[in-house]
């Protein structure tokens, strides 16, 4: 009795041993075995980046010139005023504006650029004397006597970063100072609408993140035309010449790139980086036929044929083969003798004027006209020798290429409150507000894409456990989060140049993180296939084990029970 | 009879075409008529422009938005300080001169075997520089694509060739241009260049992205830095080898996918030109197909002070007499390409065809039609070769039919063709699927002059080479290669390479064997069909060849006696490269349902030994009485059921 007693004990101690080295050696060692490797992501401050509460500030001075402002009035400025402006997205983005106004009067140097003839003048040697820096905005408060502005014109915008503005006549002398600046905040804020950002600009911006309830086509069409951000452009310039037999073609692509290209990118280039292609494609043809205007004896495309005129040639344009980023195409397509002259014809019949067209986020169509070539003259004599040989006046043409290419960049270009009197830009093609104004909403849009690709990223690889997360993902995903941080914060105080900066990095490297070919390698095992292989293993090795610990439960169990009567 | 009125037939067929072009041609000149009065009746202006387009109401459909020039267009907002803008009125400014140049050639050589050979070669020549600081970026008769891969990956010289096919030297003597069958890829990159093989890998993604092509599957498996057998063809004297990489991928298959975007190359397309020949159900219906873009730094002129960019976009083709049907020794363009050509590409300055006539001085081998008076001259692989010429840039080549549709009738085929003076062949030896060995024979047919070849092999690394089994061996007896250049593999790294200087003696069959060891592969490095086997590409010879010219020291025919002593530098020789063909290898190649067994014989062994471990350690063992028989089993119930008790 007692050696099967003690031999029982010793059973038991043995089954009980098994099992406490199964779970304490075999499972951990199962469990590490098969993991995969997921380095540590940030994701309490991706979570934190989900809510986005972007604050956008701007400074913005207000100078009184002599004459504006009384001397008792002038002895409470300088002063500040700050304005701040809620509006709510949607449940996890926020948006807050916030003009700082600072109030002082002019300084003599600055009161003699004010004394130039012209305005222009004047804000040419204003910007000679201070340059501000981007993103904040000078508004130079004249008097109603000067003569820099014409009559009817309250405010002018310079091609700069400054305005001026012309003081109404009833508030010459004996009001406060309060009641003067409450009389000139609706044309400040004007202005501000103007040359600063603008909540629509800011929320069509925040598109990638926000889905915003359509409005009209209008704005919809606007907001479709531009180019989404990105941190380089291709610009590729094609001369589609279909007949080569009977057309011989020059231009002058070179020198026309550098002429009125290259100035509105150099100016751009804080936005983007652009590369500048062109080529030349033979037999390049349109892809509908243009119907013969007998009336008029020419050939016209229509507005609802033009949809199909740029399949067959997009074959012919090809890719870029040395960088991803997105190609901004503009054809001219100088047409074959046989469909010449060829129009453009809008919905109301009428011909185009720039016998031009674009393609939203595409790019440029241009048919060429006539009297846009050099040797109009001989174009078709009698007995042309073909080919003959046609130059191109790119002045012409590259106007319009420069004004698409605006569009497609998304400089806006809002028509003035009236009363407004905006300066032309310059050799540049681009005033520097212009480029602030582009400057905010690039650096909002790429806040919004980079968070909306980081949360979504952190999502996905917290729904699939199976993704391997190497060390590079989560470098790549902790610089995106710091350098988004940072761009939000210099948002908030303000420099634009840094925000812009930093956003296009987080918007780099998130896409980088997104896009990295390692997450493909998902180790993918399906369960059924699991189990076929671990029930070999585990089931013949966990029924015993398994089976003896009941066996312990249920004979203590009885012996507990077996005690309680004797001990009653 | 049936033939001649088949032939008849198409003759009349093609007649009809040519009047369905000619009543074609006749309504273009009427439109042309009616687009001259328009330009009379209408003369355009532009003046107002801006005010009509900023009028213009929202458009129902607003993806095609007319283009509106505000009054931002730099031409006046420019304060006229820098827009040149010339008035339209002002007489045209001189025509530059174009800075590139375009030739399209084709040569048609009619084989032996009764085949025929026909050449294309589409050459671009631009005077640029790639190099420079500022990238150039504007194209006209250069392809874009190329251009940017050129500057982008700083290559000085880049050899792609996709073959499908194998070029038979015997029968068909020496191909223009040699290329082994599947892809091959060589590229020198500039010296400047520090990451070469970050640079090789990215370049050959996106030339892949241009081809079509597998090129991807190029890394340094497959990679090698040959060391004397590739030398840079355009001028430059860097020949470091450390800028240069080959590889080569033997089971790539051509066909369509890769044509049409190597047609794309070319400034005319496949509109106009040779190009239009090149339609591919009839091109890839032939024994041999190889098609290739070579890109080279050239000079621009005799002092070669500097540098043009040569692109040469070559395809070759072998038609099979009997594959094409008839058996009938008669070929057309119509016949092969199923085209005719009508006009030369308008950008193109050269537009020419030749056809070797040098065995057919008499017209003995075949006639050709139509006749054409131009005759050309050229030593073409050591041999002095005849070839018709027909200009494509004179209309008198399309004749009255303006239509070019080459005849050419055979008459006998006999006749001997020169045996190439080197070719070579390979196989592999052994049986098993352990060891092997492979064995390359080299031919040297010259009867009386011995010449040196450079033998290149790239070896995958499955294969395990033995490098001191290596023994060349020529008329029986040990050849000493002069130089040998040896690269051992490293496992899934990179493959062997083994160059090899061999003199060839006169008229002789050089062999050149070594023994390998096949690998066993991790089970994910199979290919999908692992049973097919796995290629080897081919082996490489280049060679200085002492020309036929040469050879014939008694036939001073032609030639005056005083020029024919001595022979001369440039006529005794000249460079051949013969690929071999590639192996096949089996490797031993496993059940791939093996894992799984093996994970489930080795869980149930494991298994069963544990439990009965586990019930010797757990279970308590006693002696139990031996049960009863079964005689008293039974009786036992037998006794229950009537009720006595049990024994």
């Amino acid at each position: 009795m007692a050696t099967t007693e003690v031999e029982r004990r010793r059973g038991q101690l043995a089954a009980l041993s098994i099992a406490a080295v199964v779970i304490i050696v075999g499972v951990p060692l199962w469990w590490r075995t098969t993991e995969t490797y997921r380095a540590w992501l940030p994701v309490s401050q991706i979570k934190e980046l989900a809510k986005l509460q972007l604050h956008l500030s701007a400074d913005v001075e207000v100078v009184f010139a002599r004459g504006t402002v009384t001397p008792e009035q002038q002895k409470k400025v300088p002063l500040t005023q700050t304005q701040n402006m809620e509006h709510r997205v949607d449940e996890d983005t926020a948006l807050s504006y916030r003009y700082e106004t600072r109030y002082r009067t002019a300084t003599i140097m600055e009161e003699d650029a004010l004394n130039q003839p012209t305005a222009a003048e004047a804000d040419l040697s204003l910007h000679t004397l201070s340059e501000s820096p981007s993103g904040s905005l000078v508004v130079y408060v004249i008097p109603e006597s000067s003569s820099l502005l014409p009559q009817n014109v309250d405010v002018y915008i310079g091609q700069r970063r400054t305005a001026l503005l012309r003081i109404g006549s009833q508030m010459r002398v004996g009001k406060t100072l309060e009641q003067l600046l409450a009389h000139m905040e609706p044309r400040i804020k004007q202005v501000l609408h103007v040359m600063s950002f603008s909540h629509t600009d800011i929320t069509a911006a925040l598109s990638n993140r926000v889905r915003i309830s359509p409005g009209n086509k209008e704005s919809i069409a606007d907001s479709m035309r531009a180019f989404k951000s990105s941190p380089g452009y291709e610009i590729t310039f094609s001369l589609l010449n279909p007949d080569p037999k009977s057309h011989r073609l020059h231009w002058d692509i070179e020198g026309a790139v550098e002429t009125y290209i290259q100035p509105l990118l150099t100016k751009l280039s804080p936005v983007a980086n652009f590369s500048i292609d062109s080529q030349t494609l033979y037999y390049a043809m349109l892809g509908v036929n243009p119907r013969f205007d007998s009336s008029r004896s020419t050939y016209t495309l229509n507005a609802d044929s033009l949809a199909h005129v740029i399949n067959p040639v997009e074959a012919r344009l090809g890719s870029n083969a040395a960088s991803s980023n997105p190609v901004l195409n503009f054809l001219l397509y100088i047409p074959d003798a046989h469909h010449s002259p060829l129009y453009i014809h809008d919905h109301k019949k009428q011909q185009v004027p720039t016998n031009a067209f674009h393609s939203p986020r595409w790019g440029g169509i241009m048919i060429i006209r006539q009297c846009w070539v050099y040797n109009v003259n001989e174009f078709y004599e009698v007995d042309t020798v073909f080919p003959v040989d046609i130059n191109i006046d790119m002045a012409k043409v590259m106007g319009v290429f420069l004004a698409q290419l605006r569009l497609l960049l998304g400089v806006q270009s809002s028509t003035p409150p009236p009363g407004f009197l905006v300066a032309p830009c310059g050799n540049a093609g681009l005033a520097d507000w212009e480029l602030d104004r582009l400057m905010w909403s690039r650096s909002v849009e790429n806040i919004a894409t980079a968070t909306t690709t980081i949360t979504s990223l952190a999502q996905l690889l917290d729904q699939i456990g199976n993704i391997v997360i190497n060390d590079n993902i989560a470098q790549q995903v902790s610089s995106a989060v710091t350098s988004l941080q940072l761009a939000v914060s210099e948002l908030e105080a303000g420099n634009l140049g840094f925000a812009l900066q930093y956003s296009k990095e987080a918007i780099l490297s998130s896409e980088r993180a997104f896009f990295d070919p390692s997450l493909l390698h998902l180790l993918y095992f399906p369960d059924d296939q699991k189990f076929a292989i671990y029930i070999p293993l585990f089931l013949p090795m966990c029924v015993p084990i398994l089976l003896s610990l009941l066996k312990i439960v249920s004979e203590a169990r009885q012996k507990h029970r077996e005690k309680k009567p004797k001990k009653d | 009879m049936a033939a001649h009125r088949c032939s008849f037939s198409a003759v009349l067929f093609a007649l009809w075409g040519l009047s369905l072009l000619t009543v074609a041609r006749g309504q273009e000149a009427t439109l042309e008529g009616n687009d001259r009065t328009a330009v009379v009746d209408n003369p355009e202006s532009v003046a107002g422009a801006a005010e009509q387009a900023a009028g213009q109401p929202a458009a129902e459909d607003r993806r095609w938005e007319a283009t509106a020039v505000e009054e931002v267009s730099p031409t006046e907002a420019g304060g006229g300080s820098d827009s040149p803008a010339p008035k339209p009125a002002a007489s045209p400014p001189s025509v530059p001169r174009p800075k590139d140049d375009f030739q399209e050639e084709l040569v048609i050589r009619p084989l032996h075997s009764g085949d025929i050979y026909t050449s294309f070669q589409f050459r671009t020549l631009w005077e640029t520089d790639f190099t420079r600081e500022n990238k150039v970026s504007h194209y006209r008769l250069f392809p874009k694509s190329l251009g940017q891969v050129i500057s982008k990956f700083s290559v000085r010289e880049l050899h792609i060739s996709f073959t499908q096919g194998y070029w038979r030297t015997m029968q068909w003597g020496q191909p223009y241009l040699p290329s082994p069958p599947g892809a091959e890829l060589w590229v020198w990159f500039q010296d400047s260049l520090t990451d070469v093989d970050g640079t090789w890998k990215e370049l050959t993604n996106v030339l892949s992205g241009i081809f079509c092509a597998s090129l991807n599957f190029i890394d340094s498996t497959n990679t090698v830095q040959p060391s004397a057998s590739f030398k840079p063809l355009g001028i430059g004297n860097v020949t470091d080898h450390r800028f240069l990489r080959y590889a080569t991928l033997p089971r790539e298959i051509v066909c369509t996918e890769n044509l049409t975007p190597w047609k794309k190359l070319l400034p005319c397309g496949s509109k106009a030109g040779l190009a239009v020949l090149l339609k591919s159900e009839k091109l890839f219906h032939s024994s041999f197909h190889s098609q290739a873009v070579h890109i080279r730094p050239v000079c621009k002129d005799d002092q070669c002070k500097t540098t043009s960019w040569e692109l040469r976009q070559t395809l070759n083709v072998v038609f099979d007499l009997h594959n094409s049907g008839q058996g009938k020794n008669e070929w057309s363009l119509f016949k092969m390409f199923s085209r005719t050509l009508t006009e030369a590409c308008p950008v193109a300055s050269s537009s020419k065809i030749y056809i070797d006539i040098t065995d057919n001085s008499q017209g003995e081998q075949f006639e050709l039609s139509p006749a054409t008076p131009l005759l050309s001259q050229a030593v073409v692989l050591g041999d002095r070769r005849t070839f018709s010429v027909y200009d494509l840039t004179q209309q008198i080549t399309f004749g009255t039919m303006r239509s070019l549709n080459l005849l050419i009738r055979g008459k006998s085929s006999q006749g001997d063709m020169l045996r190439p003076l080197l070719h070579a062949e390979r196989y592999v030896a052994g049986y098993g699927l352990q060891t092997g060995e492979i064995h390359t024979l080299m031919y040297n047919n010259h009867p009386y002059r011995s010449f040196p070849v450079l033998l290149l092999d790239s070896v995958p690394w499955y294969l395990r080479l033995y490098i001191h089994t290596l023994t060349v061996t020529s008329k029986g007896k040990d050849n000493k290669p002069s130089y040998i250049h040896y690269q051992p593999s490293k496992d899934r790294v990179r493959p062997h390479l083994l160059e090899m200087l061999v003199q060839l003696p006169p008229n002789s069959v050089t062999e050149v064997t070594l023994q390998f060891e096949r690998a066993l592969l991790k089970w994910t490095e199979y290919t999908p069909d692992p049973n097919h086997g796995f290629y080897v590409g081919s082996s490489v010879i280049s060679s200085l060849v002492p020309s036929i010219v040469a050879m014939d020291t008694n036939n001073s025919r032609e030639r005056p006696l005083f020029s024919s002593f001595f022979p001369s530098k440039e006529e005794s020789s000249y460079f051949v490269r013969v690929y071999t063909e590639p192996l096949l290898v089996n490797l031993p190649t496993p059940d791939f349902s093996m894992p799984y067994n093996v994970i489930c014989l080795t869980c149930t062994v494991v298994a069963v030994g544990y439990g009965s471990l586990y019930n010797l350690l757990t279970r308590s063992f006693q002696i139990e009485e031996p049960s009863p028989g079964l005689a008293k089993r039974i009786a036992n119930i037998i006794r229950k059921m009537r009720g006595v008790p049990p024994l």
